[in-house]
């Protein structure tokens, strides 16, 4: 049995033009000590699938479906019960560690809650652990950080007891939403360095969201690329960076300013925009910003179908893209909006 | 050893803009000239009859754009880019230097004088929520920067100027909130445009926008300057972005450019240490990615938090996070230097280390 399995995950939000759908049958699963990760741009609902995980929707929204931690369900959980799950079993970092943190605790005293809550260990015994964790996380002088204040320490120091938080109980499930996107690139690949090694030595499993190609590249063994409330393609992160299978997939991969690009080369830009979640049209979600795209595209949404064992897009055009036919031009509202 | 002897005439030797054909002109008078921007901050008092602490953001910058060429400023956060880019846009008072702008000394001019100058050069700033004002309709917010200036045509330049960035005229009476964050980077780019300014600053102006956006955004800019020939002082913490858009890089580290250079050759040949770290750093995507296991990976410099504590008081800001240092590195401040044609680096070893792979 999978450590985390998520079956058909809807979630559906009001807005003020009615409820939409912010995730349409999300579906995957997750291994001990696999590292996967979320990809797509703002809207494509990445950050809700790993809301939904955590219990932490917003309040209005009506989750449907299935998410099997460890065997226990975890949608219609009460609060309590989840309560005891997160930051127990399932550990978390979020993008900016400024407001993760307590600005009035010290570092020691926050790195010990959890020790003390859910392990029910002494004050000097969750101090000492503190230290622990924090060396492990690689701050340095961490014991003269112990009684030192949030802002005393800079981004990257901050992200680093951020997960030293997050590991404090030996989690089974490490859940990052864009650890890296607030640090500094030289800092970014220290931090994601880190979280490679610590999931590597404990064996635990990550869920890591990003928007950036590069840091999943360096850091995960599966790819979920998703748009659109969906996941339209998912495998090896070798596989699908090989064959960028899916058109969307394809559209963020030229998109990226690559280094060492021939001087005055255009990106590639994917037509049209996201679109809002209540206006996603019934058939494939990507149909109308795609140059691929036939009339059956709009009909009904695409199943997934394998590229190789274990690597699937939702996409039916996919033998004419590998066969190389070009794109057709995009419509001309599409291309003209930003 | 490598040590210049004259710093002075090191740091202001104007760099050879690449990329651009340089009339007899414009390669006499630079579009912007900076010389030894210093820009000094007080800190709170930590006691009452303590003197009041400094951060020194600027330590000295030099450099100068030829017109139609594009430099980005690279580096991370409290290297100074930001403080540079308000010293530029005369936001600010630099503590000591001159910003010179089409020859004219930007912090010797009245009020009156400066605001006229400012349609010279305008600023585009990272989040486009922030910066647009919501309460206001497009058309105002783009006519803004006409207001110092009594412009008799704004209505017909706010269209002219919505076209340049692919927007249309009837968007003019719409507010911000129906706009994406892609095309409220445009309406931002539309108000530095519509001055016809001859420089346009932009802080990070892609940062906030999602990958399809980013590469609309830049290629628009790429556009733009082809189109007005329009010069681009860019701030960026990717380099990847830098590169797309550059011809020249500046890189910045506590508060002095530390190389400076052609993409290709910061990429090819990068000849400071803390060049070839953040080379080094940038993700890449290839086809084959593979994880970094802790065993292949190459030793990386630590990190420091630069402002506060990572910036020793002699010799080169670098040296503690260095992995080429030396005795020397503890004692000389580096000049920046030529090193090759249109390369500069503020390196005691720069020549070795643009030669090894390894410390």
């Amino acid at each position: 049995m999978a450590l985390l399995e998520v079956n058909d995950l809807r979630v559906t939000l009001p807005t003020p033009r009615g409820p939409a759908d912010a995730l349409r049958g999300v579906s995957f699963s997750l291994e001990r000590g696999e590292t996967v990760g979320l990809i797509g741009e703002s809207g494509c609902g990445k950050s809700m699938t790993a809301l939904a995980l955590m219990g932490l929707l917003p309040d209005a929204a009506r989750p449907r479906g299935s998410v099997r931690f460890d065997g226990t369900e975890l949608l219609g959980l009460d609060d309590a019960a989840m309560g005891r799950l997160r930051g127990r079993r399932i550990g978390m970092v979020f993008q900016e560690p400024m407001t993760a943190l307590n600005p009035l605790h010290t570092i020691g005293r926050q790195v010990a809650e959890p020790l003390r809550l859910h392990r029910g260990l002494s004050a000097d015994a969750a101090r000492a652990e503190a230290l622990r964790l924090l060396d492990q996380v690689r701050l340095p002088s961490a014991a003269q950080r112990l009684d030192a204040h949030p802002h005393q320490l800079s981004g990257g120091q901050r992200q680093r007891v951020v997960i030293a938080i997050a590991l404090a109980c030996g989690p089974d499930l490490l859940i990052a939403d864009e650890p890296t996107t607030a640090l500094d690139v030289t800092i970014q690949g220290e931090i994601l360095d880190l979280i490679a090694d610590l999931v590597e030595a404990r064996g635990m499993a990550l869920l890591l969201v990003s928007h950036d190609l590069g840091v999943m590249a360096r850091t995960v063994d599966r790819l979920l690329v998703m748009y659109g409330g969906s996941v339209v393609e998912s495998g090896p992160a070798a596989a699908v960076f090989e064959h960028l299978a899916h058109p969307y997939t394809r559209g963020l991969f030229g998109a990226r300013p690559r280094l060492g690009a021939p001087r005055g080369s255009r990106l590639a830009t994917i037509p049209g925009r996201v679109p809002e979640l209540i206006d996603l049209p019934p058939g494939c979600p990507f149909a109308d910003r795609c140059g691929w795209a036939v009339a059956a595209c709009r009909a009904a949404p695409p199943p997934p179908i394998e590229v190789e064992p274990g690597h699937a897009a939702r996409c039916i055009r996919l033998d004419a893209i590998a066969a190389g036919e070009p794109p057709h031009a995009v419509g001309p509202a599409a291309a003209q909006a930003a | 050893m490598a040590v210049d002897p004259s710093p002075q005439a090191a740091s202001i030797e104007p760099v050879a803009a690449a990329g651009v054909a340089l009339s007899s002109t414009s390669a006499k008078t630079p579009l912007l000239a900076v010389e030894h921007l210093v820009k000094h901050y007080a800190l709170p008092r930590e006691r009452l009859f303590a003197a009041a602490p400094r951060v020194e953001a600027l330590r000295g910058v030099s450099f100068t754009m030829q017109a139609g060429t594009s430099l980005g400023l690279v580096g991370e956060s409290g290297s100074g880019k930001s403080t540079l880019a308000r010293q530029v846009m005369a936001l600010e008072r630099p503590t000591a230097g001159r910003v010179t702008l089409l020859g004219r000394d930007l912090n010797a001019l009245s009020p009156a004088e400066l605001r006229a100058a400012r349609r010279d050069f305008q600023m585009v700033f990272q989040d486009p929520y922030g910066s647009l004002d919501p309460r206001q309709r497009i058309g105002r917010i783009v006519a803004e920067p006409l207001a110092a200036m009594a412009a008799a045509d704004a209505r017909s330049r706010v269209t002219e100027s919505l076209d340049a960035v692919g927007l249309r005229a009837a968007d003019a009476e719409r507010y911000p909130h129906e706009f994406s964050g892609g095309q409220r980077q445009r309406i931002a780019i539309a108000r530095a445009l519509i001055t016809r300014p001859r420089l346009i600053v932009a802080d990070e102006p892609v940062s906030a926008l999602d990958v399809s956006v980013q590469a609309q955004v830049l290629n628009l800019l790429q556009d733009l300057q082809q189109q007005f020939a329009v010069t681009y002082l860019l701030i960026s913490h990717d380099i990847a972005v830098v590169d797309h858009l550059c011809d020249q890089v500046a890189v910045l580290y506590a508060g002095r450019i530390v190389e400076q250079g052609s993409p290709e050759v910061l990429f090819r040949a990068a000849a400071h240490p803390y060049t070839r770290a953040l080379m080094a750093a940038v993700p890449r995507v290839d086809t084959r990615p593979a994880r970094r296991k802790a065993t292949n990976r190459k030793p990386v410099a630590p990190s420091i938090r630069v402002a506060a504590e990572g910036v020793p008081d002699a010799g080169c800001s670098y040296a503690p996070r260095c992995l080429w240092r030396q005795a020397l590195c503890g004692e000389q401040v580096p000049a920046l230097r030529a090193i090759a044609e249109g390369h500069r680096a503020a390196c005691h070893f720069a020549e070795q280390v643009m030669r090894s792979a390894q410390p």
